[in-house]
């Protein structure tokens, strides 16, 4: 009761703000329009006016603090797919044309600012929720989105849990995953059979592909050498290297972000070690924390998308004109989850976010990470791409 | 054994420069007889400094490095001046309190400028490492150990041979009858904190050129430890601090090595408990009997 008292509130404001013609307030109008029908009536009188219907994608990511480059890159991968579905018509949805309009928060990929954002998000009005970023953040925003019943899709939270009610999917690889495919690749591939790992036991994101690596790495016939862990925010990691020189091992695994990965590799560096790295998709980014390319060089890391693929050239050149960077695989991301979206829109025939989660496994998206199909857990079917880092450039394998 | 070695320069890497953040703590503690949360954030703004001086505006390494310590020391005179010297004659307490304000203040200060985003700062000491028997000493962890020992032996000869290091003692036992003796306690004071600052700059560009990365809480965490490191060796005393953040750094690694790398900080926290249980005083600091 207390909620549609709340809701009828805030359509009497925006529709009072709306008389005052600001723009942004109508399409807050439509929002509370879209969620709320009864208090919404009035306000959709007001919006009528106004070309087609709009459809809110609440966003959720890091856009400041050390895991921000992921959060900024999906939001502008997310922009430039808005632009160019809005450009080219919009979402034809049964009659109604939709244009779409992104609202991203900032979540700083913490626990608690998540719910924060979440809720002021709610509070605006969303159709469907593009987030979050962070395994981290999206654990602690699941609850709520599934108790809303929103459509939630998160374009790079790889931990288990994240798809782990029904209205949640993912378009990434989840942890294991990842861990299992690294470590095929490292003992097949590559032929290593001493490994060691450098891992966050305080992360999620980095035990889970640790655990899955360390077991299927371990059936295909390899030696972990050696297991050294350290926690979130650590800069010194010279006493897990040296442990690490004492053995035996041909190659480093870790799975990590790459502040973390920057700190390791320089440090390793430092104590004259030559061994070569491999990487979990929080690599991705790197290049632009080392001081030292060197310090990276032949790293391979897991990564599904790569800006110089001459696939993926019309949203890498309409990126860099938008915003004078290179893309990494959180924009693809981005900009694919916008594009799932948009065909769980068209194939659902309707906005409302129970006939949008039933449409997602009907759907198949051809996107810049590749084409993907989603199982009735959320998850993806796609296949893995690799990247190595040769002369300080990031390089398809 | 060679491993062991090897764990050993790496807790003197970290050691060196808990020593060297610990030097400035101890010394504020000893003269001044508060204690400077700051101390770990005026580190933080001196590695931003140098970032500024050298990589925005293009000044050369050791200008820019000698223009570091100018802008620190100025930050901790400043800061003496406008938050402690008010507090002068309150209770510890209010003083301790202000501090912790004034290190949030400084956090803060450098999120909104310089964001939260870490920024990649390049090694401007660059010494080749050197290696003994096989053994790998970075150069600039050799660079910190011998800044940190030139440092604590020109601190203790002015503190105890110099006539305002005398003055400084004074005031430390003191201050009334410091004042009564035509010492200048309010310059004294200040000159104690410029300096304290100056050592954190040092620090700062020190922890700068090991890490390589410039947070705006770099500083929080080095800045508790060291302050265990002067707590431990004995707080108010020069070298006991030196000794403190050496032996701090090497447990660490130590533990970090051989038993569980988790633990490593609650190690180092109960060896504290251990040393101020057995010596209250810390291991090189001096009882001081109460003058009736």
């Amino acid at each position: 009761m207390k909620k549609v008292v709340s809701l009828m509130l805030i359509a009497a404001m925006t529709v009072g703000l709306t008389a005052c013609g600001s723009k942004t307030e109508e399409a807050a109008s439509t929002d509370a329009a879209a969620e709320e029908t009864e208090a919404g009536e009035e306000a959709e009188g007001e919006t009528a006016a106004t070309d087609g219907e709009k459809f809110v994608i609440g966003g959720l990511g890091p856009l400041t603090g050390a895991a921000a480059s992921y959060g900024i890159s999906v939001k502008q991968g997310a922009e430039i797919a808005v632009k160019e579905i809005n450009e080219n018509g919009g979402v034809q949805v049964g009659d109604t044309t939709y244009t779409l309009e992104l609202n991203f928060a900032d979540d700083e990929a913490s626990e608690d600012k998540v719910i924060t954002a979440y809720n002021s998000l709610m509070d605006s009005g969303i159709n469907a929720l593009l987030g979050c970023v962070t395994s981290g953040a999206c654990l602690a925003v699941i609850d709520q989105t599934y108790a809303d019943g929103i459509l939630q899709i998160t374009p790079s939270g790889s931990a288990m849990g994240c798809t782990e009610y029904d209205n949640a999917f993912r378009l990434c690889f989840t942890d294991p995953l990842q861990g299992v495919t690294m470590a095929d690749y490292a003992v097949d591939e590559l032929g290593f059979t001493k490994i060691a790992i450098i891992y966050n036991n305080a992360d999620e994101y980095s035990t889970g592909i640790m655990e899955a690596f360390v077991e299927e790495a371990e059936s295909k016939g390899a030696e972990i050498v050696a297991n050294e862990a350290f926690v979130t925010d650590d800069v010194d990691f010279k006493t897990q290297l040296t442990s690490i020189k004492a053995t035996d091992a041909e190659v480093i695994f870790v799975p990590a972000y790459y502040q973390d990965a920057t700190y390791i590799t320089q440090q390793a560096k430092d104590l004259g070690m030559e061994l070569p790295f491999l990487g979990s998709d929080g690599w991705d980014g790197v290049l632009s924390t080392v001081t030292d390319p060197t310090t990276v060089e032949d790293a391979v890391f897991l990564s599904p998308f790569l800006a110089s693929d001459p696939a993926v050239a019309d949203f890498v050149s309409a990126y860099e004109e938008a915003y004078g960077a290179t893309p990494d695989q959180f924009a693809a991301d981005g900009y694919d989850t916008v594009y799932v979206i948009k065909a769980a829109m068209e194939q659902a025939g309707s906005i409302e976010s129970a006939d949008l989660i039933a449409a997602m496994t009907e759907i198949q998206v051809d996107g810049l990470t590749g084409s993907v199909k989603f199982t009735a857990d959320g998850e993806p079917e796609k296949g893995a791409k690799f990247v190595v880092i040769k002369d300080g450039e990031y390089t398809a394998k | 054994m060679r491993n062991v070695l090897e764990q050993l320069i790496n807790g003197l890497s970290t050691g060196s420069i808990y020593a060297l953040i610990a030097l400035g703590y101890t010394m504020v503690y000893g003269i001044a007889k508060m204690i400077n949360f700051a101390h770990g954030d005026i580190i933080m703004v001196g590695a931003y400094a140098l970032y500024v001086v050298s990589l925005l505006l293009h000044i050369p390494v050791i200008p820019s490095m000698i223009l570091t310590v100018i802008i620190c020391a100025i930050l901790g005179i400043t800061v003496e001046k406008v938050a402690y010297k008010p507090l002068r004659k309150a209770p510890p307490l209010a003083v301790l309190i202000t501090a912790i304000g004034v290190s949030y203040f400084l956090q803060n200060l450098s999120l909104l400028i310089f964001k939260a985003t870490p920024i990649p700062f390049q090694s401007v000491i660059q010494v080749p490492s050197i290696s003994i028997g096989g053994l790998n000493i970075s150069g600039v962890t050799l660079v910190t150990l011998i800044i940190t020992i030139i440092s604590m032996v020109i601190l203790t000869l002015f503190i105890n041979k110099t006539k305002a290091g005398s003055a400084m003692r004074a005031v430390s036992e003191d201050k009334g009858a410091a004042e009564l003796m035509g010492i200048n306690v309010n310059r004294t004071i200040s000159m104690t904190f410029a300096i304290g600052s100056a050592l954190a700059a040092v620090a700062g560009i020190l922890y700068i050129c090991q890490y390589q990365s410039l947070r705006p809480t770099l500083g929080a965490l080095p800045g508790i430890k060291a302050f265990v490191a002067a707590v431990l060796g004995g707080i108010g005393n020069v070298p006991g601090a030196m000794l403190g953040g050496i032996v701090l750094g090497i447990i660490e690694s130590m533990s970090k090595a051989y038993i569980s790398t988790e633990l490593s900080d609650a190690i180092v926290f109960g060896v504290l408990v251990i040393v101020l249980l057995v010596k209250p005083t810390g291991l090189l600091g001096k009882r001081k009997s109460e003058k009736v």
